[in-house]
């Protein structure tokens, strides 16, 4: 059964459709790419699963739950986890204790015990923190620990939201653009750290990509958007070599 | 420069772990216990109000230095914490009972208004707040069964089990203890996944969002806990002030919290300590700058109104750090000597930022 199905959503701002009857479906562990030219929609469908936008019509069924029902923060406990394109971290927090948040749906909270910090408050901190520490060694991330998060340089960020996203414990990872604005070093990095996740943690992943190289040595099947619409799916070679996708890149498609 | 290395997570988890801060807070303490012993009668009183506006600033803290919601009307928590503790008390209600009391009705009216602001943002936000004062201040004032109106309402002695507390130093001791569990029981929060949740919603709603936080609980609850925290201060503030009026907790007052923070510095606890240090020396200030003036300006009654004002706005362009930002930049000078980069604290946050989104 598919893990997550997107029927028929359409959303406009405005006049503007951004997503004009989209349809497609994730498969447990497989990676999905999808890809389209600028203002193809990508985004927007994240924004969609996310529950930040409200498709005008459409429905979005998750593992059997109707999406569209939930509000934006019962995503995560699902088994949701996503980054954005222009990461969006704490930025004024360490990166031990952005990827502590990223645990809040899986650590029980309770303020009046937290205020007095008893056994089972310290114990709930030790395990997220064991957790944590697992993730910083997947991604190679330990001697970021203590920095603050305004003070890295960029490709640094890029990893730690995706080990925020990741220390949610998701099946479902979203990620718009991991390598967008990384060199070709940090993007081979991405690349081997995105395997891992997929290999180790058996995490099931929809990207937004533009670099084809990444989405090549990645992605097990790949969708293409363009102008609210999905143009082709297939294997990534199908797609690429799709005429419609083709002409949506190089900007002549009706 | 001193490195600490750590060997267990509990390094991380526990206060203090620094032994250097630890020397420095043990100090303070040590010194704040030692107080009655060197001075006289008259500054412990001083600093038992002392220790109501750091109370009234650490509540202030939670909201605006953790979560990042300003309220520009804050001093309206104090005045119902004040009315509380005092009216409570004249009913026959023990000190034991009405001092939480009065922190907990004052939580509770800081949730509602979250509830109704939790939408809000910067400027809007600022303005509901401010107008949430105002009402207060009204409703106090008109609600004469319970608060005497514009009578006033004479706060009875603090007694414990019909023991009264007569000496400075005994009211000085309590407060203390009132005090130093307060900071505890914050600092707890803010190494805890509620303490989290705030800074989550401080620097990303959207992203908290996307990680399962519900934003506006999370703003409810800090409004409570903040609410709750400076309901406290004012109800140890009542006995301080001996009669209450509902001008006692106006604008001004409001103003002299939000200096506190932005001055001591915005998102630690001792941010709002060196804030209220500086807010009791203020008026001493105030006087030397009257002594200067020309009686015509010295005299106008919006000077304090107006140095506030310019103090907020001068920390705000030039230290948004704080005296507590200062502190540690100059520790770290001394500390890393001669290696200290000035772009260590160069980036900044700006607290009020508008409304983005992704
Ligand atoms: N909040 C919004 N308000 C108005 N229009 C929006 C909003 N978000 C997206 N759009 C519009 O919807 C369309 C799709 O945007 P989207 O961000 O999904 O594109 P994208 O495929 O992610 O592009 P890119 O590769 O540039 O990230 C664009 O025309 C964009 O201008
Ligand atoms: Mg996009």
């Amino acid at each position: 059964m598919s893990m997550l199905v997107i029927d028929d959503i359409t959303l406009s701002f405005g006049g503007n459709k951004a997503l004009d009857g989209v349809s497609f479906s994730v498969e447990p562990g497989e990676t999905l790419a999808l890809i389209g030219p600028n203002g193809a929609g990508k985004s927007t469908v994240f924004n969609v699963i996310s529950r930040f936008y409200r498709p005008t019509s459409g429905s979005v069924r998750y593992g059997g739950q109707d999406l569209l029902q939930l509000q934006a923060h019962e995503i995560a406990p699902l088994g949701i986890a996503r980054t954005f394109q222009n990461i969006e971290l704490f930025e004024n927090a360490t990166v031990l204790n952005n990827l502590l948040v990223g645990r809040h749906a899986r650590t029980p909270s309770n303020w009046t015990r937290e205020f007095f910090f008893g056994g089972a408050t310290r114990a709930g901190e030790r395990f997220a923190r064991r957790k944590v520490e697992e993730v910083l060694d997947l991604l190679d991330l330990q001697h970021l620990r203590d920095e603050i998060v305004r003070d890295l340089p960029y490709g640094a960020r890029k990893n730690v939201e995706l080990a925020r996203a990741v220390c949610a414990e998701p099946k479902l990872l979203l990620l718009d653009e991991p390598a967008s604005g990384l060199n070709p070093e940090e993007v081979a990095d991405m690349a081997f750290w995105l395997q891992d996740i997929r290999e180790e943690l058996g995490i099931t992943i929809l990207m937004v990509e533009h670099n084809m190289g990444l989405v090549a040595r990645l992605a097990t099947r790949c969708i293409a958007l363009a102008s609210g619409r999905v143009l082709a799916q297939g294997s990534v070679a199908e797609v690429r070599a799709d005429r419609e996708v083709r002409r949506a890149y190089l900007g002549t498609a009706a | 420069m001193r490195v600490l290395f750590k060997t267990s997570y509990d390094q991380d988890i526990d206060h203090l772990v620094d032994p250097g801060e630890r020397i420095r807070v043990g100090l303070v303490i040590a010194a704040a216990l030692a107080a009655p012993l060197f001075v006289s009668s008259y500054f412990l009183s001083e600093l038992s109000i002392f220790i109501c506006y750091a109370l009234a600033g650490i509540g202030l803290m939670v909201l605006l230095g953790f979560t990042g919601q300003v309220s520009f009307g804050h001093a309206a928590f104090l005045g119902i914490g004040a009315y509380a503790q005092a009216a409570l008390l004249t009913h026959g209600v023990p000190f034991v009972i009405s001092l939480p009391l009065a922190g907990l009705i004052s939580g509770a009216v800081g949730a509602a208004l979250g509830r109704a602001v939790s939408k809000m943002h910067g400027f809007y936000l600022a303005v509901a707040t401010l107008a949430f004062a105002i009402v207060t201040e009204s409703v106090i004032g008109a609600a004469e069964p319970i608060t005497g109106g514009h009578m006033g309402l004479q706060v009875p002695a603090i007694s414990f089990f019909g023991f009264e507390l007569t000496e400075n130093w005994q009211v000085y001791y309590l407060y203390l203890a009132v005090l130093l569990f307060i900071i505890w029981g914050t600092a707890n929060l803010m190494r805890a996944p509620a303490g989290r949740s705030m800074i989550a919603v401080r620097d990303s709603e959207t992203s908290a969002r996307s990680l399962g936080i519900d934003v506006a609980r999370i703003k409810v609850r800090a409004f409570f806990v903040s609410a709750a925290i400076t309901g406290v201060a004012g109800g140890l503030m009542a006995h301080l002030l001996f009669y209450l009026s509902p001008e006692t907790f106006s604008l001004l007052e409001s103003l002299r919290l939000m200096l506190m923070v932005v001055v001591g510095g915005l998102g630690t606890i001792s941010g709002a300590i060196f804030g209220a240090i500086f807010v009791s020396f203020l008026p001493n200030v105030i006087d030397l700058v009257r002594a200067f003036l020309p009686s015509a300006l010295a005299d106008q009654a919006g000077l304090e109104y107006l140095l506030f004002g310019a103090i907020i706005a001068l920390f705000i362009m030039f230290e948004p750090l704080g005296i507590y930002g200062r502190w540690r930049k100059l520790r770290l000078f001394i500390e890393t000597y001669p290696y200290y980069r000035r772009a260590t604290f160069v980036r900044q946050k700006r607290y009020l930022k508008s409304e983005r989104f992704r």
